[in-house]
């Protein structure tokens, strides 16, 4: 985290974009809302940094923690083909896409052992009706562009 | 009774013992769990900044299906899940733009009869303490235990307890015969949204959650989030090596407790699935028998 959150609201004041878009801050960020139910002042800063990772992406510039995004991307893209998230897919297809092949391979045996893992995953008998509601769906993702 | 049921997608995976756990103490409370149809993925947090209108259709198609088969109350054991739910329902309720715009997208029009639960809600205004008393077969015997409730009730639509001192798992656990202990790190945030793509991070988090609950002397930690529980059993290996420290901490959900307090094997409460198996503090607190 580069930017403590109330440096980043400090550079919304003075609309320092270029800092707050580029940040790591608002990808570390783990929506886990404890500052937004403490804050005297009641800004709802989990949603803040909700909307400037929706501005960073739009803006199109590097973003401070790119394996992050690329990990949710991937996540929703699980959604599309299957209307559901297949999570051995899901973590494979990221160490991939991270060039990281063998992250967190000494945990699948563990996991393995404990019947933790589906193999196929899921596919929903709707899932033309999923595709059909990313299509209808504004903002689309970055692949999708 | 009958009551919908959205397991959400880690129930089918990394939690299925969270699932058969659930499906067998409700069986045992003469409780009929029906899935929602065909159910889709809520969206989970990933799906808020990338496609906004996306992270409101995929709950709300799951509320139109639920509605199709007459669900008119869904319990959701994930807080995700049960969030993304909630806060559609309540957003289509009061926005009508919105809910024109979702309408649209999704095809069909969700008339808003669905009232959602999070499994622990549900546990505790829904069944009751007093019936929950009522299935007791044995006791947890005083097992010093910590709930632990992460982000759960701050999230969006969430309005059943405190936001940082909640309590309605520690009632739950008393009435069962637990010990439940007071401490620091109650609803600290598990960093399970960082536990891939920054472990370090989520390793930080939860060393300093074990730590806290082993000072006060907890047997094991309760839980009834399938992302907690995984962050906190499957990553304790990696926290005991990064920081030299021996914790041997059982993270069980809180459906397993009740399924045991039920005298329900350990093959129906997936026991066997967890990484840290509590099979020798529940020898010794006498709640199991060899």
């Amino acid at each position: 985290m580069d930017l403590q959150p109330n440096q980043v609201l400090r550079l919304i004041q003075i609309n320092d974009q270029e800092a707050l878009l580029r940040c790591s801050t608002i990808w570390i960020c783990a929506s886990c809302q404890t500052c937004s139910v403490r804050c005297p002042e009641e800004i709802d800063i989990a949603k803040m940094m909700d909307s400037l990772r929706k501005l960073a992406l739009e803006a199109k510039t590097p973003l401070g923690e790119e394996n992050v995004v690329k990990f949710d991307e991937i996540f929703i893209d699980s959604i599309r083909k299957r209307g559901r998230v297949h999570e051995l897919e899901l973590v494979m297809k990221y160490n991939l896409a991270s060039r990281q092949p063998f992250k967190d391979a000494h945990l699948g045996p563990m996991m393995l052992s404990r019947r933790k893992l589906s193999f196929l995953g899921h596919k929903i008998r709707e899932v033309g009706r999923i595709k059909e509601i990313f299509k209808n769906s504004k903002r689309l993702l970055r692949s999708q562009e | 009774m009958q009551v919908g049921y959205y397991p959400g997608c880690s129930l089918e995976s990394s939690a299925k013992e969270f699932d058969l756990s659930i499906r067998a103490i409700f069986q045992e409370m003469g409780i009929s769990l029906k899935e929602i149809p065909d159910w889709n993925c809520c969206g989970a947090s990933p799906a808020h900044y990338l496609n906004e209108e996306l992270a409101s259709a995929l709950p709300y198609r799951n509320l139109v299906r639920a509605e199709e088969a007459g669900l008119e109350k869904v319990v959701s054991p994930c807080p995700a899940c049960y969030s993304h739910l909630k806060h559609i329902h309540e957003e289509a309720m009061k926005d009508a733009y919105l809910a024109e715009r979702v309408r649209t997208i999704v095809g069909k029009m969700y008339q808003g009869k669905v009232q959602s639960k999070h499994l622990l809600d549900f546990l505790k205004e829904d069944v009751g303490l007093e019936r929950l008393k009522s299935a007791l077969k044995t006791s947890l015997n005083g097992l010093r235990v910590v709930s632990y409730y992460g982000c759960l009730t701050r999230l969006p639509g969430v309005n059943i307890d405190d936001v940082e001192n909640p309590v309605m798992m520690d009632e739950v656990l008393q009435a069962l015969g637990g010990e439940t202990i007071n401490w620091s790190h109650k609803t600290e945030c598990c960093g399970a949204s960082l536990s891939i793509t920054r472990t370090e991070i989520a390793l930080r988090l939860v060393h300093a959650i074990l730590e806290s609950a082993q000072e006060k002397g907890a047997e094991c930690i309760a839980v009834v989030c399938p992302l907690c529980q995984s962050n906190l059993d499957t990553r304790q290996g990696d926290i005991n090596k990064k920081y030299g420290t021996q914790f041997n901490t059982p993270i069980l959900y809180l459906s397993q407790l009740i399924g045991l307090t039920q005298n329900l094997g350990s093959n129906q409460l997936g026991l066997d699935r967890l990484v840290y198996s509590p099979t020798e503090i529940l020898l010794k607190r006498g709640i199991i028998e060899k």
